[in-house]
């Protein structure tokens, strides 16, 4: 098993390549990202009094949780990518469970939210629970913030299982490369996106 | 140059040397190839089939629109025709052409690279291309979607009762072909360039399709978040977009612009890069104003970013905003202007010979300014109000990115074909194809520009009979335009069994690509090349030996391998 691919011809320069390549994917995500905001900022302007009004909807507890959970995860993803530079395989695989794990455990208490938001008629259509002018418009940013978050997410964990059970099987290039950064940048992006989805979503209304 | 004087051997049943076509001739070998010259033919051949599927739908609509009535089709159907025939066009042809067919193929040769950064990347953004395209394709076969290419809403979310959703997704899908190709292009240009290539050498088409992969990157999330709205429109019901539920349908036409502007950057740029490339070689002076040519570039990229608006005078956006806009497209239209300028003085006093492919880009180089000068009017508030959804808009986004940038496509195609099959097409066919498509294109869509302005508006498949006869030349137009796009697929087709051998570099050409074999070799160069001059090192007309035709020495030199720079 070579660390080297073509068309390089240094390790160090495949792993620049490597780091510029995911800068960019990131730089590209926060443009998408971005239209959302300004899309959602735009009605927010709009509809001040109904996006305060839903925002006191949305379940206050879950979402603190979650925002725990995934910032805890960043840590773990941290811990996983420097023990890579360190060359500490067992703290790498120690780091990349947890990191898979925690994702795991927020996607379920995100389903649990879900569920409980579909019962309460908080869906936009024909059956919505509220009658605010843009209510329904701040649920429609509502699903479809956290859904994309949600698809983000399960990439990102099914990237990081991968990785670890290939680092287990010791099917992994990651000595060298930068693989582990790589796939660490990614996740703290889906993490940096929470912690302004949050606030958008979650805190809005609640001022007292 | 002509015909008989080309270098080569007169004997035709020989076979290539050694090269990326015949490392492996399974079809598996093709289709999982991560050779970025064999992705850059994938690309090639998907791309003509989306080309004619388009091209076949044009032809109906100038059919229709032969006779005042709408005989031929219903006005449904004519809505669908427009709908595939934008769609396909746009989305799946001219916003991946260049980029993904001439910069696969020339980019890592042009600066001496092995391969792009993510070879595998590559593969799989054709294979996203084929997918997205799939997928429209079969929305617009199973019964089409009358929304045209924009997909405005509430149209395209509340009444259109065709495939939108569908046609959405295919969109959307092939956007991250274009952001993985795009990404692609950046990583290698900053990683892969040989050793002496500074970014002041670049050669101006690898500079173009650098600026195009920076929008390609940082336009194409924003149509897909909007498109992923109105597919959760569709498929949800969200409301974002429906005025009675609060929605507001202008967002929707403020992010599409947001993309959509800056993509017809992505549809011109590209083609402006190969022109420069073609026209240097075939007047063999130096690129007039380098540093000009990337800043103009680089500034198209950027200053496109902000004048979206200019498609929205109409919509009821604030009057204030009109102005800025219009002012802004002004501007923009600057550094286009330059690049005109330094064109001409490339040719200027230049040694000028007309190979097809310099017929194509001196063609570009006409249709493009005419595409120009019309965007001129459309900045201005009061014509653009005057012409807005009539024939005028359609002359003019025709003569941008059919006369502008399939010429260039084509430009390049004759240009860079030798170095890709290691063949020679028959130039008399070539050139002969290449002025009956300038003239074709201008009888085809030069009367839209006066239909317009008397007021026939664009997406309607029937007019009043005082239109008739412009509307009859410009469909008599269109069958001159079918034939001479059918030419050159004849012509490069008998060129790959009975071509004559073309030699390293046919056109005695600077860029590196050409200081290869023809067709190069799996791993481009055998000794990977050092650059020491700057780019476009041709020697200028005045006091050049006039030995082409007769120079006892030139097929010696031709076939050598020349000093890579
Ligand atoms: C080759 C000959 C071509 C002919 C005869 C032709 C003809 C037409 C016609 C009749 C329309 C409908 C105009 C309207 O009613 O608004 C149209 C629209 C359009 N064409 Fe072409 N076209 C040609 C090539 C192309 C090419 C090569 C492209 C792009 C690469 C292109 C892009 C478009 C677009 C974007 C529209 C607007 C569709 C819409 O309204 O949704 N066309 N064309
Ligand atoms: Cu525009």
């Amino acid at each position: 098993m070579s660390n080297l691919h073509e068309p390089f011809q240094t390790l160090a320069r495949q792993r620049n390549a490597a780091e510029f390549g995911i800068w960019i994917f990131l730089a590209s995500e926060l443009v998408f990202f971005g239209g959302l905001f300004t899309c959602y900022s735009v009605y927010r302007l709009l509809y001040p009094q109904g996006f305060l009004a839903a925002g006191a909807e949305t379940n206050l507890i879950i979402g603190t949780a979650n925002t725990a959970i995934l910032l805890t995860s960043s840590a773990t993803m941290a811990v996983a990518v420097w023990a890579g530079r360190a060359g500490l395989r067992r703290h790498v695989l120690w780091g990349l469970c947890l990191t898979a794990m925690l994702g795991v455990g927020f996607m379920v208490l995100k389903a649990v939210e879900y569920a409980e938001d579909i019962r309460k008629g908080l869906v936009p259509g024909a059956g919505f629970a509220m009658s605010e002018r843009g209510a329904e418009i701040f649920f429609s940013f509502y699903w479809i913030m956290t859904a994309i978050h949600a698809v983000h997410l399960t990439i990102g964990v099914g990237a990081v299982s991968l990785a670890a059970w290939r680092l287990w099987r010791g099917a992994l290039d990651w000595r060298g490369t930068a693989f582990l950064h790589v796939v660490g940048l990614y996740w703290h992006l889906i993490d940096l996106i929470w912690i302004f989805l949050f606030p958008l979503l979650y805190l809005l209304g609640r001022g007292g | 140059m002509t015909d008989a004087a080309r270098p080569g051997t007169p004997d035709r049943g020989y076979s290539l040397p050694p090269s990326y076509l015949n490392a492996g001739t399974t079809l598996k070998s093709w289709l999982l190839t991560t050779d970025h010259k064999r992705i850059g033919l994938l690309y090639l051949a998907s791309i003509t089939v989306f080309f004619m599927i388009g091209g076949i739908a044009a032809a109906v609509m100038r059919t229709e629109l032969m006779t005042p009535a709408g005989d031929l089709v219903s006005a449904d159907t004519y809505n669908r025709l427009f709908t595939l025939h934008g769609v396909i066009m746009v989305w799946f042809f001219l916003i991946p052409a260049v980029p993904t067919t001439l910069g696969n193929f020339v980019l890592p040769l042009a600066i001496g690279a092995r391969d792009v950064a993510f070879p595998r990347l590559n593969l799989f953004s054709w294979y996203l291309n084929i997918a997205g395209g799939s997928l429209a394709l079969s929305a617009l076969l199973l019964g089409g979607v009358d929304t045209g290419w924009t997909f405005y809403t509430p149209y395209s979310t509340l009444y259109s009762n065709s495939y939108v959703t569908l046609a959405a997704a295919g969109v959307f899908v092939a956007g991250f072909s274009s952001i993985a190709t795009g990404l692609n292009f950046i990583v290698t240009v900053h990683t892969q360039r040989t050793e002496g290539m500074g970014w002041m050498r670049l050669p101006l088409f690898v500079w173009s399709i650098y600026a195009t992969s920076i929008i390609l990157v940082l336009a194409t999330p924003a149509l897909a978040i909007v498109l992923a709205m109105i597919v959760g429109e569709r498929v949800f019901d969200l409301g974002l977009f429906d005025p009675r539920r609060g929605g507001d349908p202008i967002l929707f036409q403020h992010i599409f612009w947001f993309y959509s502007h800056p993509a017809v950057y992505i549809m011109i740029l590209p083609g402006m890069g190969v022109v420069t490339e073609v026209l240097t070689c075939f007047s063999r002076r130096k690129v007039f104003g380098y540093e000009a040519m990337v800043f103009a570039i680089l500034g198209i990229a950027i200053f496109g970013f902000f004048v979206w608006g200019h498609h929205m005078f109409v919509s009821g956006q604030s009057t204030f905003a009109s102005l800025i806009f219009s002012l802004l497209s002004f501007v923009i239209a600057v550094p286009s202007a330059i690049k005109v300028f330094n064109w001409s003085a490339t040719l200027y006093g230049g040694h000028i010979t007309f190979e097809a492919s310099m017929l194509y880009a001196l063609g570009f180089v006409g249709l493009f300014t005419m595409g120009g000068l019309t965007g001129l009017f459309l900045a201005s508030i009061p014509i653009d109000v005057h012409v807005t959804d009539t024939y005028f808009i359609v002359a003019h986004f025709h003569y941008i990115m059919v006369g502008g940038m399939v010429s260039a496509f084509f430009a390049g195609l004759h240009f860079w074909w030798p170095k890709i099959t290691g063949r020679m097409y028959s130039e008399g066919f070539a050139r002969a194809a290449a002025l009956l498509m300038f003239v074709g294109f201008n009888v085809t869509f030069f009367p839209q520009f006066i239909l317009g302005f008397m007021g026939m508006p664009r997406r309607y498949w029937s007019y009043p009979p005082e239109f008739q006869i412009l509307n009859l030349m410009s469909s008599f137009g269109a069958m001159i335009l079918t034939l001479a796009y059918a030419l050159p697929m004849i012509y490069f087709a008998l060129s790959l069994w009975r071509g004559r051998m073309a030699g390293d570099n046919p056109w005695r050409a600077t860029g590196l690509e050409w200081a290869t074999a023809s067709p190069p070799p799996r791993e481009n160069f055998v000794q990977r090349p050092v650059v020491d001059r700057a780019p476009y090192d041709y020697h200028p007309a005045h006091g050049e030996p006039t030995e082409r035709e007769d120079d006892p020495d030139r097929e010696k030199r031709d076939d050598r391998p020349e000093d890579p720079a």
